[in-house]
C-alpha cells in the first residue's frame, strides 16, 4: 500500500504541553494526521481501539520509564508500528537507551532538544516515505 | 544484612595454636546494638607463610591471625604482602612474650593489633571483637557512601531533565520562529513567544529554589539560631505573597496570636511558609481561600497551611515530599512549579526533627500540618 501523508496517523504522548504543541505542529505542517496524547494513561486509551501508523512518546510522564511501557505495549499488540522515543533526559548523565534491548521496543530514540529539527525527517525515514 | 560470617586465617606451625583459635572462634559471635544480626566466623587455618599466602591470592580474608616464626618465610614478610595486596584485610600477629619489640614493629608497619602467646580464650575472644566491630564498620561506612553517591546520582539526573526540558522547548519555539513554522503573520507567533518566557521564568524559580536547597544542605555553618517570632514571619510571607493570591482571587488569612517564638533560623522557617503557602494557592480554585494557623502549647507550636484547593489523592500523597516529584493530572497541568518545594520544606525540618504531615481530600482542599518541638 502506498501511505499518503494525509492518511499517516502520528499518535503522540508527551505530558509537557510545549513540545506536545511543537511536535504536532511541526508534525501537521508535514501533512501527517496528528493524535494528541498528555499522558501515559491518555496514550494506553488510545492504543485500546486504535492502531496508528507510527507513534511518538515522551519518556518521562507518570513514571519515570513510562515512554518505555508505552513502547513496549505498542508492540506488543502492533509489532510492525515504528515507535520514536524522545527525551531530555541524555546519555551524559548516565541512562543508557539501549535499543537493541530485548525490552526496549523502541526504534529510535530522540534527545528532546535535537527532536524539533529532526522529528519529521526521522518520521518520514521510519515510514519509508 | 551486611555480612553474616567474617572469614579468618590463621597462620601458625603449632598445631595446638591453630586449633585452639579455630574451636574459639567458631563458637564465638559479635553483637553490635545496630547490627541486625551477629557476627560469626569462618576459620580456616595452614602452617606456612607460602601456604598463608597462596591462599591470600585466591580468598577475601577479613583478618589474619599471623605467627611470627614460621618455617620458611616469615610472619613479617607475609604481613608485607598482605600490605602491599590486600590493603583491607587485617593482621593480627601472634606473638610470644619474649618478642614484644617485634609486635611493636609489626604494628608499626600495618598490623592491626597482636595477641602474645600463650594466650587464654577470653584474651582471643576480645581481641576479635575488636577487630569485627572495626571490619563492620569499614563495611556499613563504605556501604552509606556508596547509596550517598547513588542518591547524589539519581538527583543529578533528574536535574538535568528538569533543566533540559525547558531549554529545549524555548530552543524548539525559537526555531519554529525563526523558520516561520506558523506562516508569515507575526501574530501567529504570540503565543509561542509567551510560551517560552513562561518556560525561562519557571528555569528561574528552580534554579532559585536550588539555591535554597543548597543552603540548606550546606550544614550549621550558614544556621543562625535564635528566638524567632514565628507569627511575624507567618504575616510576611503572606504580605509577599498577596499579588500572587490576587491574580486567583484568593483570600488568605492569619489565625494565630502575636508573639509566638521560635527557637529556629529566620530564613529556613521563611522558606517553609513561602513554600507552603505559594502551594496553597497555586493549587487552589478560583475564589478560594488560604488559612494560616499557628497554635501554640507550653512545649510545641504547631503551624498549618490549608487551602480549598483541587486536593491530593491518598496515592500522590505518598510521593509528595520526594525530589522532582509533581503531580500531574488535568487539574495540574498548567501549575508550573519545580517540584522541589515540599521536598526543601522536609529536608529544612529534618533540622528540627520536626514532621510534616499532609491531609487532603481531591476537590475539598489540602492541609499542611507541621509541629515543631520548643
Amino acid at each position: 500500500m502506498i501511505m499518503n501523508k494525509q492518511n499517516v496517523n502520528i499518535l503522540i504522548a508527551d505530558d509537557d504541553p510545549d513540545y506536545l504543541f511543537q511536535f504536532s505542529l511541526l508534525l501537521s505542517n508535514e501533512g501527517f494526521n496528528v493524535i494528541q496524547t498528555s499522558s501515559q494513561k491518555e496514550a494506553e486509551a488510545y492504543l485500546e481501539t486504535n492502531k496508528p501508523d507510527i507513534a511518538v512518546f515522551d519518556l518521562m510522564m507518570e513514571q519515570h520509564d513510562s515512554g518505555f511501557i508505552l513502547a513496549y505495549k505498542t508492540k506488543k499488540v502492533y509489532p510492525d508500528i515504528p515507535v520514536i522515543i524522545c527525551t531530555a533526559v541524555g546519555s551524559e548523565t548516565g541512562m543508557s537507551f539501549d535499543i537493541d534491548n530485548n525490552w526496549i521496543k523502541a526504534d529510535l530514540y530522540l534527545e528532546k532538544g535535537k527532536a524539533t529539527s529532526i522529528l519529521a525527517e526521522e518520521v518520514k525515514n521510519l515510514l519509508n516515505l | 544484612m551486611i555480612m553474616d560470617k567474617l572469614n579468618i586465617l590463621v597462620v601458625d606451625d603449632e598445631p595446638g595454636i591453630r586449633m585452639g583459635v579455630k574451636r574459639v572462634l567458631q563458637q564465638f559471635e559479635v553483637d553490635y546494638p545496630f547490627m541486625d544480626e551477629p557476627i560469626g566466623f569462618n576459620v580456616v587455618d595452614v602452617e606456612t607463610g607460602e601456604e598463608a599466602i597462596e591462599l591470600l591470592n585466591s580468598n577475601n580474608y577479613d583478618v589474619v591471625f599471623l605467627d611470627n616464626k614460621l618455617p620458611g618465610i616469615q610472619g613479617i614478610e607475609v604481613l608485607e604482602y598482605i600490605n602491599k595486596n590486600m590493603p583491607e584485610t587485617r593482621v593480627i600477629m601472634i606473638t610470644s612474650y619474649a618478642s614484644l619489640e617485634l609486635a611493636v614493629k609489626a604494628t608499626k608497619i600495618g598490623a592491626y593489633d597482636f595477641v602474645p602467646k600463650p594466650f587464654t580464650p577470653a584474651e582471643l575472644r576480645a581481641c576479635t571483637e575488636n577487630v569485627a566491630k572495626q571490619v563492620f564498620l569499614k563495611k556499613m561506612t563504605k556501604k552509606l557512601h556508596k547509596e550517598g553517591r547513588h542518591i547524589r546520582f539519581q538527583f543529578l539526573s533528574l536535574l538535568s531533565h528538569e533543566l533540559k526540558n525547558p531549554i529545549g522547548a524555548v530552543e524548539g519555539y525559537l526555531k519554529m520562529i525563526k523558520e516561520r513554522k506558523a506562516g508569515n503573520n507575526i501574530d501567529s507567533y504570540d503565543e509561542m513567544i509567551m510560551r517560552s518566557l513562561e518556560r525561562l521564568n519557571n528555569m528561574r524559580d528552580l534554579i532559585m529554589d536550588l539555591l535554597d536547597l543548597s543552603k540548606i544542605s550546606g550544614g550549621e555553618k550558614n544556621r543562625e539560631l535564635k528566638d524567632i517570632d514565628i507569627s511575624q514571619i507567618a504575616k510576611e510571607a503572606i504580605n509577599a505573597m498577596q499579588p500572587m493570591a490576587i491574580q486567583k482571587d484568593i483570600q488568605m488569612y492569619l489565625n494565630c496570636k502575636e508573639n509566638i517564638f521560635l527557637y529556629g533560623d529566620t530564613r529556613e522557617i521563611e522558606m517553609i511558609f513561602n513554600n507552603l503557602i505559594s502551594n496553597a494557592i497555586k493549587y487552589n480554585e478560583k475564589n478560594g481561600r488560604v488559612d494560616v494557623f499557628i497554635e501554640e502549647t507550653p512545649k510545641t507550636v504547631k503551624v498549618v497551611v490549608a487551602d480549598t484547593g483541587i486536593g491530593i489523592s491518598k496515592d500522590d500523597q505518598q510521593k509528595l515530599f520526594n525530589e522532582f516529584v509533581r503531580i500531574k493530572n488535568t487539574k495540574t497541568k498548567n501549575i508550573s512549579g519545580s517540584g522541589l518545594g515540599l521536598s526543601i520544606v522536609s529536608q529544612i525540618l529534618e533540622n528540627y526533627h520536626a514532621e510534616i504531615t499532609v491531609n487532603s481530600e481531591p476537590n475539598e482542599g489540602s492541609e499542611f500540618i507541621i509541629v515543631f518541638n520548643k
